[in-house]
């Protein structure tokens, strides 16, 4: 080996060692920590002791709860997050003067500006007896409660993810190659039509890359049930908490834990895999 | 070849009607005049050129046709139909776009049977997939069903937006340069290939191109346009033999030109004088207005029509207009060759020669030579129009 080989084998080393040492440190270790301590016992004060058991993966229907609500409304909640943003999207990249294009793409990211705690407190007086089911109360709907229900979940994931939604559909519309359209109108296809088959279609990538910003940090969200569901709807997030700082049932928490990010990986997994079919079929494109 | 798609075409009127017309179609941007005035006419069955210079109005034209623009004022019609204010989506007429614009989120097949699945009510999809085939093996892409549009090479890709056009069996097939992205030999087969399909399926062809040699061999009829108004139509004979000012002749083929100004003349000859007080003569213009004597005009004779010797007196005896040149340049062609001349006061000029009547190549750079033109090679066009 000579040297200039050795001299670039050490920058490239002295490069990664700042970000290795971090990853070694702060996800490699616990990572091992955790998976040792989910086939480990709760001392009897709480905490860790050594044991080798699957007790843990065994008890955690135990937690079903948390696990379903999680499961089916971290979801939904993407679900109705894409279909809130998508005309908002559309209308920015196809509708909207190019001159105020930026101004109100940032102004979909304004809600950023303010601490995500203060929006959901916000979002506790709005949906609270006092706000909106006082309101309706007035027009004869008495006795609506919102606030500690999923509906009230769902609502506040909804605002809270919509401005990380908005941006990647907006992109990959924003890209689409507007003679597609006019060959679609050319072969007789109304512009319905044409959007079903052509616009739709060829944004999907920027809907599955948002989709997956939000049910990522959705699934492992504890902020927001804990405010608008108020303790009567809870996530896997919220039953953590709960093992690792009340109960102190360390092992547990460690099972449950994995389990989340197994579901994760799997949900990854299925969106790279549709990505990069996608973009396979986009190469073509740039004629 | 036949090609008989499963659907029927759409509306048939009679076979006199044009496919397409304009009538006093202008477009305007603003201020710009991108198209001004056109009437125009596609008889059915044809292979119709619009020619000119990028920014001429030919594709704002096509676009007009294919409903994607709206006239400023005019009328479009289709078959007799008024169309100027339907929708794209309701015409029936298809494009082949100038990159070719293929779905890249469906295969061959999806791509060419887009058209038929557009209809309401939809076809059996037996018939569609045989629609399919049958428009596939036309364009000689049998077998392509299943390929992806970006596994394809750029005549392939074109082929298909072909098929994806003429499956639809349109009133008119529009072409927006749709050549423009081929390397020179697939160009030119892709040019044979298209004419012998439009005989064959006997569809009006409109090709929109900048690229006169294209639009020439391929088309019945060639459209010269400049500054959105059509300068000339005629057969690409016609244009090349009888432009009507010193434009076309320029853009058609190529020509020399000398200035000059017109004596009264008969029996389609006139007497003309050249800049330098050189007596000559030429043929009047059949297609445009003849010059009246003492009108400046401008004498337009093409490379090949010159004649060239060694002394004067070799020249045929019918070649009256002769003058003494010098060889400046000498560029072999092949078949030809392509000499650049330059005459004491009118200027360089060009002579093209054909080889076998060239006699050994005895002629080089530097060499002093006669070169002449019978009258009926020179044509006197009125340069009023033409300096423009």
């Amino acid at each position: 080996m000579n040297t200039t080989q050795q001299r670039s084998g050490l920058v490239t080393t002295a490069l990664l060692a700042p970000a290795g040492v971090f990853f070694f440190f702060l996800l490699i270790l616990p990572l091992i920590v955790i998976i040792v301590y989910s086939f480990g016992e709760r001392a009897p004060a709480g905490g860790y002791s050594p044991a080798f058991t699957f007790d843990n993966y065994l008890n955690l229907p135990a937690r079903g709860k948390a696990i379903l609500n999680t499961l089916t409304l971290a979801p939904l909640a993407t679900l109705l997050t894409a279909v809130a943003a998508y005309p908002i999207a559309y209308f920015l990249a196809v509708k909207v003067d190019p001159r105020w294009r930026l101004a109100l793409l940032v102004l979909v990211m304004a809600p950023f500006w303010t601490s995500q705690l203060l929006r959901y407190y916000a979002w506790i007086l709005i949906l609270g007896s006092k706000g909106i089911p006082s309101w309706l109360a007035l027009i004869g709907i008495p006795d609506l409660r919102i606030i500690n229900t999923p509906y009230a979940v769902l609502i506040g994931a909804v605002y809270g993810f919509l401005p990380l939604m908005v941006p990647p559909i907006y992109v990959s519309l924003e890209k689409l190659d507007k003679r597609l359209l006019e060959a679609s109108a050319d072969l007789g296809a109304t512009p319905w039509r044409s959007f079903m088959q052509v616009t739709l279609p060829m944004s999907l990538p920027g809907v599955a890359t948002g989709s997956m910003l939000v049910f990522i940090l959705l699934m492992g969200d504890y902020i927001l049930p804990q405010f608008l569901g108020g303790g009567k709807v809870f996530f896997i997030g919220n039953a953590l908490v709960d093992l690792f700082l009340q109960s102190r049932n360390w092992p547990f928490g460690a099972a449950l834990s994995l389990s989340l990010c197994a579901i994760m990986f799997v949900a990854i997994f299925l969106y790279m895999r549709f990505v990069l079919r996608q973009s396979n079929l986009r190469q073509e494109a740039v004629v | 070849m036949n090609f008989s798609p499963a659907i029927a075409p759409a509306g048939a009127a009679h076979e006199d009607t044009p496919d397409v017309e304009f009538r006093g179609v202008s477009k305007l941007y603003g201020d710009v005049r991108a198209v001004d005035g056109v009437d125009m006419a596609l008889k059915r069955g044809a292979f119709v050129s619009l020619l000119g210079p990028s920014g001429c109005g030919k594709t704002t034209c096509l676009r007009m046709m294919a409903g994607f623009e709206q006239p400023t004022t005019g009328q479009v019609l289709i078959r007799g139909a008024d169309m100027t204010h339907v929708p794209a989506y309701r015409r029936p007429v298809n494009m082949v776009f100038q990159h070719y614009a293929l779905f890249p989120h469906l295969n061959v097949e999806a791509n060419v049977s887009y058209g038929l699945r557009q209809r309401s009510p939809a076809p059996p999809a037996s018939e569609v997939k045989k629609a399919v085939a049958e428009a596939l093996a036309m364009v000689r892409l049998g077998g392509y069903e299943r390929r992806r549009t970006w596994e394809l090479s750029g005549g392939q890709q074109q082929r298909v937006a072909l098929a994806r056009a003429l499956i639809n069996r349109p009133a008119v097939l529009l072409l927006d340069e749709p050549l423009a992205a081929l390397d020179r030999k697939l160009r030119r087969e892709m040019q044979i290939e298209l004419q012998n399909l439009q005989r064959n399926i006997g569809i009006t062809f409109l090709l929109v191109t900048h690229d006169q040699e294209e639009a020439l061999s391929m088309s019945d009829q060639v459209c010269i346009m400049r500054d959105g108004k059509i300068v000339q139509a005629g057969s690409p004979r016609e244009l090349y033999d009888e432009p009507v000012d010193r434009y076309v002749a320029d853009f058609v083929g190529r020509s020399n030109f000398f200035a000059g100004r017109a004596g009264s003349g008969a029996n389609g000859t006139i007497p003309v004088t050249l800049a330098n007080g050189f007596a000559t003569q030429g043929r009047s213009p059949t297609t445009a207005a003849v010059p009246r004597a003492g009108e400046t005009i401008v004498l337009s004779i093409r490379p090949e029509q010159m004649v060239m010797a060694g002394r004067a007196a070799d020249l045929p005896g019918d070649v009256t207009s002769r003058l003494e040149v010098v060889l400046r340049n000498r560029i072999f062609l092949g078949e030809h060759i392509e000499y650049l001349v330059e005459h004491a006061t009118l200027g360089e000029f060009l002579v093209l020669i054909p080889r076998q009547a060239d006699q050994g190549d005895r002629f080089a750079t530097g060499d002093t030579v006669s070169v002449g033109w019978r009258p009926k090679a020179a044509l006197v066009l009125r340069s009023t129009a033409a300096q423009a």
